[in-house]
C-alpha cells in the first residue's frame, strides 16, 4: 500500500511537471533547470548521457520497470486514461493476456533498424516521451493558451495585466495529425486494456522489460497463500498476472503495485528474488491477428500522415520575384541538419519553449526520415540574438548547449537579398526594416538615390537569425531571406565602428 | 469567487468590450490636451549635463510643472521606447530612470493611474525586463501593459493622413486622458533618425504598412492622430549614434547627457536632430519626416520662432 502511494506521488509529480513544461508558453517554469526531460530513456541515450542510461537500466535491474511507472509521461498518461475509464465503467477489470513477443521484439528491431538506416522518424513516432510531448504541444497547449486568453480578456478589462493575450497558431499540420492519432490510439488502448502500448509497441518498454525479467525485486505469487481468486489479475493494467497458473510476467510488469494492494491474502508480494533461480515466467505464444492488425494500422497511419499535405519548403510565389529556400534552417546548436536528424525524436520541447515562436515541426524539409523535427520558420518572429533557451532544454543533445559567445559565433544560415523586390528599389521610398533588426549589421543601409539608403550585405558576419526576413515588408515575396546552412558555420565577429569621442558643450542650435 | 459572480463578471466584460470609443469622444480628449499646451511661457527646454531624473525635473519646472499637463484624476499613458532586448547601457531603449521619474511626477500631479507600454520589436517580455523599464516603472507606481497582440489595438482613422489613413492604435493611448511621449534619441538606418515622431510606430500594430507605403510620409501621418501627446520628452542621456535603432555594441553609444522637452513635436525633433548632428553628421533636411510633419502643421522647424530655454547643469 505504502509503495503504491509513493509511486503515485512521484508519478503524478512527473506527469504534472512535464505537462506544464510543455504548455508553459509564458516561461513560468525555469525550463532549463528542470531535468525531468533529460532523464528520459531515449533522449538520454541519444544525448550520449550514458550515466543516465546506466542509472535507468540499473534501476530496472534492481526494482523492475520503475521508469515506466513514475518517470515516463506516456505511461502515466495511460494510467490517467484508465482511471477515467473506471469512472464510466465502475466494474471494469483487466484480464490476463499472453505476451505478444514477436510484436514487441519485431517493433524494437524495426525501430532500431530504421534508425540506423537514417529514418529516425519511426523512433520519434513510438518513443514514449516524445510522443507524449507532441500530444501536449499540439493538443493541450492550444487549449491552455485559449483559456489564458479568456482569462486575459476578463482581467485586462478590469485593468489587470497579470494575464496577457498570446497568439495561437497551427505549428504544423502533420505533427498535429500525428499527435491526434497518437492520442486516439494510445488513449483507446489505455481506456480498454490498460498498458497495452507499453508492452507491444513501446521500444523503451521492450528494452526495460527484457532487463526486468531478471530484476532483483519483483512480484511473485506465493502458492501456499493464494486462493486463485483472480483479484490481482483483474487489477493488473499490464495484463501480466496469470492467476490460474499463479505466475507474473515480470517483463511486462510496470511495478504499479495494484496487485499487492488488492490481494486480501497477501499472496502476491514484491520481494527480493535473487536468492534462488525462479522459473522463467509468462507465456510466449499467440500472435493474435488483432495485434498484428493494430501494428499495421499504426504503421499505416504514419505513412498516411506523411502524405497528408505536400508543400513546406518556404516557397513564395507572386508578382515579384519568388524564391525558395534550398536547405532547411536547423535550430541553433544543431550543428548540422544531419546531427539533428540523428539525435532528435521530435518531442517539441524546444518548439514550445522558444520565446520568439520560430521553431516549428518540420514536414518534409528534412525529408520523410526527419519529419516533425524542429525547423526555424520566420513567419511569427526571428531568433533572438541573446537567447539560447532551446539549446538548454533539449534532452536529446540534438541541440548542443550553447554559451552566449558560441551562439553569437554560430551561423545557422546566410542572408540573401533580392534587390528587385525591395521597396527602396520598387517604390523609391525609405525602409531599412531589415537593417533595423539585424544584430550584427550584416545587413546595413548604404547610400542609394538621393537621401535614400538601400541594404548591403556582409554575409561573413551574418548569424542567420532571420530578423531581416521576418520584418521585410515586401509582398508577396520578401526581398530578403535566410538560406539555411546544411552544416552550421562560424560567423565572424563584426568589427566595431571606431569610437570617436566627441566632446559637445553646446546644443547645436 | 462564486460561480455566479464569475459568470456575471464575464458577462459584463463581454458587454463592455463591445462598446467602442467614438471619434467624438477622442476629439473631446484632444481639446483638453491642446488647452494645456497653450498656457505655457516656454515652448522648448533643452537640458544638458545632469542625470536623467534630475534633468527632467529641471525641464518640467521650467515648463510650469507637471500639473499643467496632467490634471487630478486623469488616466495617463507614458510611452517610452522599449523596442529591444537591450540593457540601458546599450541605449536601445528609453532610460528607465527617466521613465520612473515621469511616472512619479504624473502620480504626484494627481493622475488616477499611469500606464506604460511599447510595441516591442524583440520579444516583448525580454524587452520589458532587460530594458529595466518594467521594474523602474512598476516601482514608481505605473502599470505595465502588454502590446504583443492585435487585441490590444483599436481602429482609428487619420483624416489628414496622406499615405496612412487608418491604423490600429494601442488602447492605452486611446483610453488615456493624456499621454506623454518619451523617445530615446537614436540613429535609424531606415528613417535616418528615431525621435518623437518615429516613436509613434510603437503605438501602432501594423508597422509593415509604414515600410511598404513610404515610411517617411507614414511617420508624419501617424502624428496627425487626433489625440497628440501633451509632452514629448526626448532622452539623449545616452545616444545611439551609429547602427541604430538596434545597435551592436557600446561603440555605437555616446554619453551625451542631454534632454529635450516640448509639446511641439516638430520643434523637439528638430532640436534633437541638430544636437545629434554634432555627434554624427545628420543634416536636418535628410530626415524627411520632420519636414513632412511641418507640412501637416504639427509644429515648426524654425526654432527661432519659439521661446527656447537652454539649461547647462
Amino acid at each position: 500500500m505504502i509503495l503504491k502511494r509513493i509511486r503515485l506521488v512521484f508519478g503524478i509529480l512527473s506527469l504534472l511537471l512535464l505537462t506544464f513544461l510543455f504548455i508553459d508558453f509564458a516561461g513560468l517554469l525555469p525550463a532549463g533547470k528542470i531535468p525531468l526531460a533529460d532523464i528520459q530513456f531515449v533522449p538520454a541515450l541519444l544525448a550520449h548521457s550514458f550515466g543516465i542510461v546506466g542509472a535507468l537500466l540499473l534501476l530496472t535491474l534492481l526494482f523492475g520497470r520503475m521508469y515506466c511507472s513514475i518517470l515516463c509521461p506516456m505511461g502515466l498518461f495511460q494510467d490517467l486514461t484508465s482511471r477515467f475509464a473506471k469512472i464510466f465503467k465502475k466494474r471494469r477489470k483487466y484480464t490476463f493476456s499472453p505476451e505478444k513477443r514477436w510484436l514487441r521484439y519485431g517493433t524494437l528491431l524495426a525501430v532500431v533498424g530504421t534508425y540506423f538506416a537514417g529514418w529516425s522518424v519511426i523512433l520519434s513516432l513510438l518513443e514514449p516521451y516524445s510522443a507524449f510531448g507532441r500530444m501536449v504541444t499540439h493538443l493541450l497547449r492550444p487549449i491552455y493558451m485559449a483559456g489564458n486568453n479568456l482569462l486575459a480578456g476578463v482581467f485586462n478589462h478590469f485593468g489587470n495585466y497579470t494575464f496577457y493575450h498570446t497568439e495561437i497558431f497551427l505549428l504544423g499540420t502533420s505533427s498535429l495529425v500525428v499527435a491526434l492519432l497518437t492520442f486516439l490510439i494510445i488513449g483507446y488502448l489505455a481506456w480498454k486494456y490498460g498498458r497495452t502500448f507499453c508492452n507491444t509497441l513501446c521500444p523503451v518498454g521492450t528494452v526495460l522489460g527484457f532487463v526486468s525479467r531478471a530484476s532483483m525485486f519483483r512480484f511473485k505469487v506465493h502458492e501456499e497463500s493464494c486462493n486463485n481468486c483472480g483479484l490481482c489479475a483483474r487489477a493488473c493494467k499490464s495484463s501480466c498476472i496469470d492467476s490460474k497458473q499463479e505466475t507474473v510476467d515480470n517483463s511486462r510488469c510496470v511495478t504499479c503495485f495494484n496487485c499487492t494492494t488488492v490481494c486480501t491474502k497477501k499472496a502476491i508480494k514484491y520481494e527480493f528474488s535473487w536468492k534462488k533461480s525462479s522459473p522463467s515466467t509468462g507465456s510466449s505464444e499467440a500472435n493474435s491477428v488483432a495485434s498484428r492488425r493494430r501494428f499495421l494500422t499504426t504503421l499505416g497511419v504514419t505513412f498516411l500522415a506523411a502524405g497528408s499535405h505536400a508543400w513546406a519548403k518556404g516557397m513564395h510565389l507572386g508578382t515579384n520575384k519568388p524564391w525558395t529556400r534550398k536547405s532547411p534552417l536547423s535550430p541553433p546548436g544543431s550543428l548540422s541538419a544531419e546531427h539533428l536528424n540523428t539525435h532528435c525524436t521530435a518531442c517539441h520541447l524546444c518548439v514550445t519553449q522558444c520565446p520568439s515562436k520560430i521553431l516549428k515541426p518540420s514536414f518534409l524539409e528534412y525529408g520523410v526520415e526527419g519529419m516533425m523535427q524542429p525547423v526555424m520558420d520566420f513567419s511569427h518572429g526571428f531568433c533572438n540574438y541573446d537567447c539560447t533557451l532551446c539549446t538548454e532544454v533539449c534532452p536529446n543533445g540534438a541541440l548542443h548547449k550553447l554559451t552566449m559567445d558560441e551562439k553569437h559565433a554560430t551561423q545557422m544560415g546566410i542572408v540573401k537579398f533580392i534587390k528587385t523586390n525591395c521597396v527602396v528599389y520598387t517604390d523609391e521610398t525609405f525602409c531599412g526594416a531589415c537593417s533595423e533588426h539585424c544584430p550584427t549589421q550584416a545587413v546595413s543601409m548604404v547610400p542609394y538615390k538621393g537621401d535614400l539608403t538601400i541594404p548591403q550585405l556582409n554575409t561573413a558576419i551574418c548569424v542567420g537569425c532571420g530578423g531581416c526576413e521576418y520584418v521585410c515588408p515586401a509582398k508577396p515575396a520578401k526581398a530578403i531571406y535566410v538560406e539555411g546552412n546544411p552544416v552550421h558555420r562560424k560567423a565572424q565577429q563584426f568589427v566595431d565602428t571606431n569610437k570617436k569621442e566627441v566632446k559637445i558643450d553646446s546644443f547645436g542650435f | 469567487m462564486k460561480r455566479r459572480d464569475f459568470l456575471k463578471a464575464a458577462a459584463i466584460t463581454g458587454l463592455a468590450t463591445t462598446f467602442k470609443l467614438t471619434e467624438g469622444m477622442d476629439l473631446m480628449a484632444q481639446k483638453s490636451a491642446k488647452t494645456a499646451i497653450k498656457a505655457g511661457g516656454t515652448d522648448l527646454v533643452a537640458v544638458m549635463g545632469g542625470e536623467p531624473a534630475q534633468m527632467f525635473r529641471k525641464a518640467i519646472t521650467e515648463l510650469g510643472g507637471m500639473g499643467k499637463y496632467v490634471k487630478k484624476g486623469q488616466k495617463v499613458c507614458v510611452k517610452p521606447n522599449i523596442g529591444w532586448d537591450k540593457t540601458p547601457e546599450m541605449a536601445g531603449n528609453t532610460n528607465p530612470e527617466l521613465v520612473a521619474e515621469i511616472v512619479r511626477q504624473c502620480l504626484a500631479a494627481g493622475a488616477s493611474e499611469v500606464v506604460v507600454f511599447d510595441h516591442s520589436c524583440d520579444d516583448w517580455r525580454k524587452s520589458y525586463k532587460n530594458s529595466g523599464i518594467e521594474e523602474a516603472a512598476k516601482t514608481a507606481g505605473a502599470k505595465l501593459m502588454p502590446a504583443n497582440e492585435v487585441t490590444y489595438y483599436r481602429d482609428i482613422t487619420l483624416p489628414k493622413g496622406i499615405k496612412l489613413k487608418t491604423a490600429k492604435v494601442h488602447q492605452a493611448i486611446l483610453d488615456s486622458d493624456v499621454w506623454i511621449n518619451v523617445p530615446i534619441l537614436k540613429n535609424h538606418e531606415g528613417a535616418l533618425m528615431t525621435i518623437s515622431m518615429k516613436n509613434h510606430m510603437g503605438i501602432v500594430w501594423d508597422r509593415g504598412f509604414f515600410h511598404r507605403n513610404d515610411l517617411q510620409q507614414c511617420i508624419a501621418d501617424i502624428c496627425t492622430l487626433n489625440k497628440p501627446a501633451v509632452l514629448h520628452v526626448v532622452d539623449a542621456y545616452r545616444v545611439m549614434k551609429t547602427n541604430g535603432p538596434r545597435g551592436r555594441s557600446l561603440s555605437d553609444v555616446a554619453n551625451a547627457k542631454a534632454m529635450f522637452v516640448s509639446a511641439d513635436i516638430v520643434a523637439v525633433d528638430t532640436a534633437a536632430t541638430k544636437f545629434f548632428d554634432q555627434l554624427e553628421t545628420m543634416p536636418l533636411e535628410s530626415v524627411k519626416h520632420i519636414a513632412l510633419a511641418q507640412d501637416h502643421k504639427l509644429g515648426t522647424m524654425d526654432l527661432s520662432k519659439l521661446k527656447v530655454k537652454k539649461i547647462q547643469l
